[in-house]
């Protein structure tokens, strides 16, 4: 899995690391998520766009098993991580949400100092042996986040005295701390002002050479921004799914066109 | 835009119209309403302390006589042995007619008589259970036999309450139990110096006292039998209630069955502990055959009728830690148990707290269901300090201020107050220990 990386690239080369064959999600009786297949390339950023309530930021969090948390929702279908069905009984979903971590659209930081905050991963991971390793692995995410030179003199104050742009980056650096295979973002940036929005796609940018990053977004410049592959979702379908640079400049859908142009959603 | 709506045409806004004033005045009567409703209950707390401390604070202070006791081996070691088995013959009585001998001949030396007062009556003065006192002392330390000792020895309820202001020589004339010439040689006790009015440590360490002795009646059995239930109650309540609120809240499906659990909480928390009583009295001393009157079977009551309280207080606190959180821990892939534990549990500690600390001071006040499993009996002896002393009989703060609420001689509605001012500063130091330990909790957002 551990390819030649040419970020010139714009042809998707890269191995299937998510594959979503026939996915449907019932909430009660409500058909929220009708046959959706698509395929999560490692090391790129997939961006799920689609008006409100179309079924994308429950589609991601069907990829981490989120949504077990919910009684009343049901997932049916083929889900596979590597190759893996991750809906399979034997499957632990706490194990499964260590490799495939998530940030959620407001930041949410435990009410604990920055250092906890990152270092909670490992810890009830077991990743590391001793303190030192547990502070390299700190560093290293919180300096991954851009957020090391902000906070490296203050780890002991508490996550949710940042700002929110910098308590999303800590979230950001919550999630890769248990080095996830997959990272989820649900709309990262929409409680983030313009300049800390950028400084979140910058990082989503970067940490595409480490993992793929599937983003749901609002916003359709972001999505045009930082991802490679992108999807439309409309009413509960998939109805585009391609790289993004067709997406937007020759959508195949008439809907897409429609939503991309801005006649509906 | 047409202004057809407006009816006048210069709005001017300097000038409040009139659907403003009226929507302002509502809201001053409304705060108004406020104000009255607070005043009118800080009113009536201030009239609840007021008359409790007017009648209660003097229950601290015991009117007594001081004077030189002669312990005449004659009367007191009959045998001259000062074997503690030949002394233990010698009655109370016997040391009453000590203690009277000593105070007369205190008198006449002092030249305290007033016209028209028997000796009988003269020493009547004092109060009876202190030859009791002086026998267990000098039991304790039989080498006292043959000194004369200082005493100093409570007068009896009616002397001690002409110098608080409850017994006057017009009452005292219509009063069979006391006389204006004992009254009159109390006055003389007074002037001479004798009488004192020290702190009463009997109200708070001794144990309860017949209808006749109020001056001896005192708190130490039921404080240590409170104690004992409050100990018990916390131990078994908070683990259960924050347990069961725990495994509801986060981890049963929400399904007809929890929903009729929960139905049955909140009914249960409506229940009327006297219910509690009842129920108390068949399970635990009718069924299990555990000891009537002791602090085990009042605390395991206490406790069922307290569960409740503390199992919604917790199930709401839980209930108010964001869901955030729990995501952003399930997210990193903590198990259910670590987020619940890690991050749900701390958060919502100082609420569990309030709530228990509710419930715990409900239950330190609680009467009714006490009184049906026996700890309203009159209890004499001292429950063991030990674990075990939950077994043995003891009475409860509420019960003892119900009992004592309940009995004619008026010196006792002083021992009642005083004893509702003991409960009183129990709650309040509950209640600081709680604001203590959620400061210590909370935790900055």
């Amino acid at each position: 899995m551990n390819k030649m990386q040419n970020p010139e690239t714009l042809v998707i080369a890269n191995a299937n690391k998510m594959t979503a064959r026939k996915v449907q999600v019932h909430y009660g009786t409500n058909h929220a998520i009708k046959d959706v297949d698509v395929d999560i390339l490692d090391k790129t950023v997939t961006a799920f766009i689609g008006p409100s309530g179309c079924g994308k930021s429950t589609f991601l969090r069907c990829l981490n098993r989120m949504n077990d948390t919910i009684p009343v929702c049901r997932v049916s279908g083929e889900l596979l991580l590597e190759g893996e069905n991750i809906y399979d009984p034997r499957v632990d979903p706490v194990q499964l949400r260590a490799k495939v971590g998530m940030v959620f659209q407001k930041p949410n930081p435990f009410p604990k100092s920055i250092y906890d905050n990152v270092a909670y991963g490992p810890r009830i991971h077991g990743l590391t042996r001793n303190k030192a390793e547990l502070d390299a692995i700190v560093e290293s995410c919180l300096k991954k986040a851009a957020l090391w030179n902000e906070v490296k003199d203050r780890l002991d104050s508490p996550g949710t005295g940042l700002s929110g742009g910098q308590q999303q980056r800590l979230c950001i650096a919550r999630a890769i701390a248990t080095s996830p295979e997959v990272l989820l973002m649900d709309e990262p940036c929409s409680a983030l002002d313009p300049i800390a929005t950028a400084q979140v796609e910058e990082l989503i940018d970067e940490l595409r050479s480490q993992f793929s990053v599937v983003i749901v977004t609002h916003s359709m410049q972001q999505a045009a921004r930082v991802s490679q592959k992108t999807a439309f979702f409309h009413l509960g379908h998939l109805v585009e799914f391609g790289d993004t640079g067709q997406i937007f400049t020759n959508p195949g859908d008439p809907r897409t066109e429609s939503y991309i142009s801005g006649r509906i959603g | 835009m047409t202004d057809t709506a407006t009816p006048t045409p210069t709005e001017s806004l300097l000038r409040p119209s009139r659907l403003m004033s009226r929507r302002n005045a509502a809201e001053r009567r409304f705060r108004l309403y406020g104000i009255t409703a607070i005043a009118i209950s800080l009113l009536v707390l201030a009239i609840m302390l007021f008359t409790i401390l007017r009648d209660g604070v003097s229950a601290f202070r015991q009117t007594s006589v001081t004077f030189p006791v002669v312990l005449t081996a004659e009367a007191l070691d009959p045998s001259g042995s000062l074997d503690a088995a030949a002394m233990a013959k010698v009655t109370t009585i016997g040391y009453g007619k000590v203690i009277d001998s000593s105070f007369l001949a205190f008198l006449q030396a002092e030249g305290l008589a007033v016209d028209g007062l028997s000796d009988k009556d003269a020493r009547a003065i004092l109060s009876k259970e202190a030859a009791g006192q002086l026998r267990a002392q000098v039991l304790a330390e039989p080498a006292l036999v043959g000194q004369t000792i200082t005493m100093t020895i409570w007068t009896n309820a009616r002397i001690d309450g002409y110098f608080k202001g409850r017994v006057t020589m017009e009452s005292a004339e219509r009063d069979g139990n006391v006389s204006p010439e004992q009254l009159q040689l109390a006055d003389l006790l007074a002037e001479n110096g004798a009488l004192s009015r020290p702190f009463n440590w009997q109200f708070l360490t001794g144990p309860d006292a017949s209808d006749q002795r109020p001056e001896a009646a005192g708190l130490g059995i039921s404080i240590i039998g409170s104690i004992f239930m409050m100990i018990i109650v916390a131990l078994l309540c908070v683990p259960i209630g924050v347990a069961a609120s725990i495994y509801l809240e986060e981890f049963a499906p929400k399904n007809r069955w929890t929903d009729l659990i929960e139905v049955n909480i909140s009914n249960l928390a409506a229940v009327p502990s006297i219910v509690y009583g009842i129920l108390g009295l068949a399970v635990f001393i009718n069924f299990a055959g555990f000891p009537q009157s002791s602090s085990l079977v009042g605390a395991l009551v206490l406790t069922l009728m307290t569960l409740p309280t503390i199992i919604i207080a917790t199930r709401s606190a839980i209930r108010a830690v964001p869901p955030s959180i729990r995501d952003a821990a399930l997210g990193i892939g903590a198990s259910k148990m670590q987020t619940v534990f890690h991050h749900v549990l701390p958060l919502a500690m100082p609420g569990i707290l309030t709530g228990a600390i509710l419930g715990l001071a409900t239950a330190l006040g609680e009467t009714a269901p006490l009184l049906l499993i026996g700890m309203v009996a009159f209890v004499d002896n001292y429950p063991s300090l030990s674990a075990a002393g939950a077994l043995d009989p003891a009475t409860a703060l509420p019960v003892q201020v119900y009992g004592w609420a309940q009995r004619s001689d008026p010196a006792f509605i002083e021992r009642s107050s005083g004893a509702i001012i003991v409960l009183l500063i129990f709650l309040v130091i509950m209640n600081a220990a709680a604001i203590l330990l959620r400061r210590r909790f909370e935790r900055r957002w």
